[in-house]
């Protein structure tokens, strides 16, 4: 893998660091007039998700991490791993538990995800912002509440728990966010 | 895991956009606003004002040199001239500031002298640093760098509007930030503090005096000082003498100052060192840090050296990032906001 100096730093670039592949959000060049200049860079590591920043003397170079980012459409699941395929090529491609954590209650069969590539194995699945799901069970709510207020909690096709106003009712298919976990709509028809 | 091959293979996107040629469609346009270049304009007449009404005579000395800068921090731009008149091929450096060729002219006792002119440092372009930038540098006779700070601060005053500077010692500020004594400090006292900082190196903690409180000022002193008005610091410890006198009743320090204000660093002035002997000794170090970091060894100014043999007059000078200055006087959030094409449009 290339390595990269620290004049090529910028947002975007993916970098090893701590045996971790990260991504770069900012980097910021301090250099005094007189003395020693330095780079600031906060990074997300993207396995754990962390966020945190670094700093080197400016000229250090660091090895660049083999990282990309592809689009994927959801199949199944066997129980261990989850199956995702290139609708262009077919081609299928597997990820463990691990790389999907919370979001496997977004996952809907032929979603297309962003499956984020480390070495050519999966790291993270990040499901499409907004999904449309079942409601699988939800508490009849009351006849004429349109503002939804409070709301009450519904259960998704998924698993997922989502709160969701009064008059939205089992069996209804609704638009969620899944970057809040909020309701957003009922879905078009 | 199945059929991962094809899509590790896959050809990855660049990642890095050439500085040399933004993808902006409209890149052929300024970056700075006409009001930007007003103001600018009218901040240069107030400097000349400035001047004038002090007697200190306008200079223009060579942008191109045959001499250039050994300090291991500074990289100047350099260039082959094939028709010198000796017919061998020539480097030329571009300057990185007028201060060889001004002192010159001092020791030429030419007076008062300033200067407004592009100067040039082979860095990367940031939000505080265009690798050509404007600087204004001036030297006055007969003062020490404590005069010298003051009429930088009636400059201040005059230029931005400030109440007057805070003037605190190099030494008192990394007291009062960070409850340590720079001159006295260990190696491993001033990690213990970067670490306290949570200043958190991949390749590890420098482990010399000089690059750590380098890294502490520029970290957590420099965006913490001069809020609101700018904050002169001098004092500098006599490792970053740079061309400072060594202080006559503390030699631990250099008569060296730099001014920050709004997290910026506008200024780094000097009460001139102008032993011609003590000169060159520096330069030669200069070369041997060179040559241990694996850097190319560079040719001092022989014509500046020539002349401080002769005599320096006493004199206090200092150098002004003309672009900061009205970055804050126009509270922009970027250096290109000022100039009319930075260097990715040059």
């Amino acid at each position: 893998m290339a390595t990269f100096s620290t004049n090529e730093f910028k947002g975007g670039l993916k970098i090893m660091l701590d045996g971790e592949p990260c991504n770069i959000l900012e980097n910021e060049y301090v250099k005094p007039g007189k003395g020693q200049a330095f780079n600031r860079v906060k990074i997300r590591k993207l396995i754990s998700g962390k966020v945190l920043e670094k700093t080197f003397r400016s000229g250090e170079s660091v090895e660049g991490a083999d990282v990309m980012d592809t689009e994927l459409a959801y199949l199944y699941t066997d129980g261990e791993f989850y199956h995702f395929m290139n609708n262009d090529t077919f081609e299928q491609i597997a990820a463990d538990e691990k790389a999907v954590g919370e979001n496997v209650k977004w996952l809907k069969e032929n979603d297309i995800c962003t499956i984020t590539l480390w070495n050519g194995s999966p790291i993270t699945v990040t499901p499409p912002n907004f999904v449309e799901l079942e409601i699988t069970e939800t508490d009849p709510g009351l006849k004429g509440d349109t503002a939804g207020t409070g709301g009450k909690p519904a259960t998704l096709s998924t698993g997922a728990v989502v709160r969701v106003p009064l008059f939205v009712q089992t069996g209804e298919v609704i638009r969620v966010d899944t970057r809040s976990g909020e309701y957003v709509s009922r879905a078009q028809k | 895991m199945l059929m991962t091959h094809r899509y590790a293979q896959q050809q990855k996107k660049p990642h890095l956009i050439s500085l040399h040629m933004t993808s902006y469609p409209h890149a052929w346009q300024p970056t700075a606003s006409l009001k930007n270049l007003k103001a600018r304009a009218t901040l240069l007449k107030q400097i000349r004002q400035f001047f004038e009404t002090r007697d200190a005579l306008e200079v223009d000395t060579p942008l191109l040199c045959h001499g250039t800068v050994t300090d291991v921090h500074l990289s100047a731009f350099s260039s082959q001239f094939s028709e010198s008149h000796t017919g061998k091929m020539e480097t030329l450096y571009l300057q990185t500031s007028p201060e060889y060729a001004m002192k010159r002219l001092l020791c030429a006792e030419y007076g008062d002298i300033y200067q407004i002119c592009k100067a040039f440092r082979h860095e990367a372009a940031g939000r505080y640093h265009n690798p050509e930038f404007t600087m204004l540098e001036w030297y006055r006779l007969g003062f020490t760098h404590r005069e010298l700070m003051m009429e930088m601060d009636a400059l201040l005053q005059l230029t931005l509007g400030t109440e007057p500077a805070q003037k605190i010692s190099y030494q008192a500020v990394f007291q009062q930030q960070l409850d340590i004594d720079p001159l006295t400090a260990s190696v491993a006292e001033l990690q213990a503090v970067a670490i306290a900082q949570n200043i958190d190196m991949p390749s590890g903690l420098p482990n010399d005096i000089d690059t750590l409180l380098q890294l502490l000022f520029s970290l957590s002193i420099e965006p913490v000082i001069g809020a609101d008005v700018p904050c002169f610091v001098f004092g500098f410890p006599v490792s970053q003498a740079a061309l400072a006198r060594v202080n006559e009743s503390d030699g631990r320090t250099a008569d060296r100052f730099e001014v920050y204000f709004k997290g910026i660093e506008l200024a780094n002035g000097f009460f001139e060192l102008a032993d011609g002997h003590e000169q060159r000794q520096r330069f030669v170090r200069d070369n041997l840090q060179r040559q241990q970091l694996g850097l190319p060894e560079l040719p001092v100014d022989e014509y500046f050296l020539s002349a401080l043999d002769g005599g320096l007059p006493d004199c206090a000078g200092v150098a002004m990032g003309i672009d900061r200055l009205l970055m804050i006087k126009l509270n922009a959030k970027h250096i290109e906001e000022v100039m009319t094409f930075p260097i990715s449009r040059a």
